[in-house]
């Protein structure tokens, strides 16, 4: 017990739950009679898959719920089928994920375009708040790039040449 | 219906044509959002830092709203109900659930072991569509929403749905004794109901340190604690050393995660090149600046993969780590008489609230912590009738 002699009248609620016995100090394990005994509970209906849903290998099948949208699909969804053969503990499973994501990305873009819609990357970007509140950073950030580009134009022609 | 769409790195957008969700479970209900938050750790997914986040992905984790249709099994609650939705998606029957480890639930998420169903946060969290949009499925509708009380402010409600009890568990998981001396890394808006949190356990002394002036200046007053800008500080760990009587502090709280700022290696490492799970800079002065024997507490968000902290450290310091995703059902009674007795008043840390129409700018604006932003809420049109 220290600094308790201290007033502490202006905080509202000071010390109200500050009772030992009612603090259960999460994530310790409250043991149940069930612990120990396994997937032995009686599971919740299981949710029909009507689409292709990824497991990790590290459980025997589906949970009982899951979410259905952006099932994997194209190029990015045969990394993510790879990535499921390997463990949530193999680093490769993770690192295919992220993978499959950029490639979803690109996917996602040339989705867009297929179906007439110009992605609008300026306002995807949030670009109207950062005029509004940050201008000079916006200014910033279009004169860097414009100089890397024209670096880059100029490195790349003077390679050709 | 309306919903915010992710395209990729730092791009979302609004979708007008999202297809209704259905009920697909015959414990699910379909709740009309009235209001949802954008989450700190939204932003890991914005910043394309979570594997497996799918373009085209709803995302949004804290919301509230009314409940709109039930599947039938659902017995607790009926359509026209108000309700908050727990961030945790929980069966309530696994043994995990059985011990109110909400968080944990291991009927909710097929595609990682380690991590419970999340709505919103990619599908390393179960892929499930989020609440930053008008209509949200909600699985296990008789375990997790709890319907409104009347007398509640609705801004209040939304934040009982993952920050209020997110900083709350981050406090409590520190087991905070009458006069600890606790140092919160971090003034978002977790951060902030840590520090306030940590009073109600009996702290004798707050300390939160961070490097946004604007958040400093918020929860020395919304938590009435110190508050130390860590880059006039120079070394952080040193100050806190000096500060406690050469010893450390009895509790550290990491209430930043994987994208802190503060150390080039890290954030090199962790954020830019992705060679580790984010930077872990706050996680890592945690550990350095508690006393020996003393309790680190984690709520901040990391990716699946590791990351460069001194391990040896907590080995010879002898410190306890004590981390999950806040158990919010479990939380709910406490806090909402915390909310309704006046001790706390959460509402106060939102600073925008923005048509969801706008989410591109909500996103950009809270990532890039524009026009002084703490938490912002987005309101779909039917709630701004």
């Amino acid at each position: 017990m220290k600094n308790t002699e201290r007033d502490y009248s202006h905080i509202k609620g000071w010390g109200i739950d500050a009772d030992p016995l009612d603090v259960p100090a999460y994530p310790m394990k409250r043991r149940t009679e069930n612990d120990n005994k396994g997937m032995i509970w009686e599971r919740p209906a299981q949710q029909p898959a009507m689409v292709e849903v990824l497991h990790s290998n590290e459980r025997p099948g589906l949970s009982a719920v899951f979410g259905t949208p952006n099932p994997p699909a194209g190029l990015s969804g045969k990394i993510r089928r790879f990535a499921f053969r390997y463990s949530e503990s193999m680093i490769r499973h993770w690192l295919l994920l992220l993978i499959a994501d950029r490639v979803n990305m690109i996917e996602g873009v040339h989705q867009d375009i297929q179906s007439g819609h110009v992605p609008d990357f300026f306002s995807e970007l949030g670009g109207k708040s950062e005029l509004k509140y940050n201008k000079p950073g916006l200014i910033r950030k279009i004169a860097l790039g414009s100089l890397i580009t024209i670096v880059a134009v100029a490195w790349l022609g003077r390679k050709r040449r | 219906m309306l919903a915010m769409n992710y395209r990729g790195p730092y791009r979302v957008r609004l979708d007008r044509n999202k297809p209704m969700p259905e009920i697909e479970h015959s414990s699910d209900a379909i709740v009309r959002v009235t209001r949802s938050c954008i989450c700190g750790s939204d932003l890991h997914l914005y910043h394309g830092l979570v594997p497996d986040t799918r373009v085209g992905t709803t995302f949004g984790h804290e919301f509230i709203g009314v409940v709109e249709e039930i599947g039938d099994a659902v017995q607790n609650l009926k359509v026209g109900d108000n309700v908050l939705v727990p961030f945790n998606i929980a069966c309530g029957k696994c043994v995990f659930c059985e011990q109110q480890l909400y968080g944990n639930c291991h009927e909710s998420n097929p595609e990682a072991t380690a991590v419970g169903g999340i709505f919103g946060y990619s599908h390393t969290a179960g892929g499930f569509d989020g609440g930053q949009a008008e209509y949200v499925r909600v699985p296990y509708a008789d375990v997790g929403p709890t319907v409104i009380p009347a007398d509640m402010d609705h801004d209040n409600a939304v934040l009982l749905t993952d920050v209020f009890p997110t900083g709350y568990q981050a406090a409590e998981m520190g087991g905070i004794k009458p006069g600890d001396t606790v140092v919160v890394f971090g003034a978002g808006p977790v951060g902030i109901m840590a520090a306030k949190s940590a009073w109600l356990f009996g702290a004798g002394r707050v300390i939160v340190i961070d490097h946004l002036e604007y958040r400093l200046e918020f929860v020395k007053n919304f938590a009435q604690c110190e508050v130390y800008n860590f880059r006039s500080l120079g070394d952080v760990v040193l100050f806190l050393k000096k500060t406690t009587d050469w010893l450390g502090a009895d509790v550290c709280i990491d209430a930043v995660g994987c994208e802190a700022a503060g150390d080039a290696m890290q954030t090199i490492t962790g954020r830019k090149l992705m060679l580790q799970s984010g930077s872990a800079t706050a996680l890592h002065w945690a550990i350095n600046s508690v006393k020996k024997g003393g309790i680190v507490s984690i709520v901040g968000v990391y990716g699946p993969t590791g990351n460069l902290i001194p391990i040896g450290n907590v080995v010879n310091k002898g410190i306890t780590i004590r981390a999950n995703q806040a158990s919010v059902k479990r939380l709910l009674p406490k806090l909402i008489d915390h909310i309704q007795s006046g001790r706390v008043d959460p509402k106060q840390i939102i600073t925008h609230r923005i048509p969801l129409e706008e989410v591109s700018d909500a996103y950009h604006i809270f990532s890039a912590k524009l026009d002084n932003c703490i938490k912002p809420i987005l309101i779909p049109p039917s709630a701004r009738k």
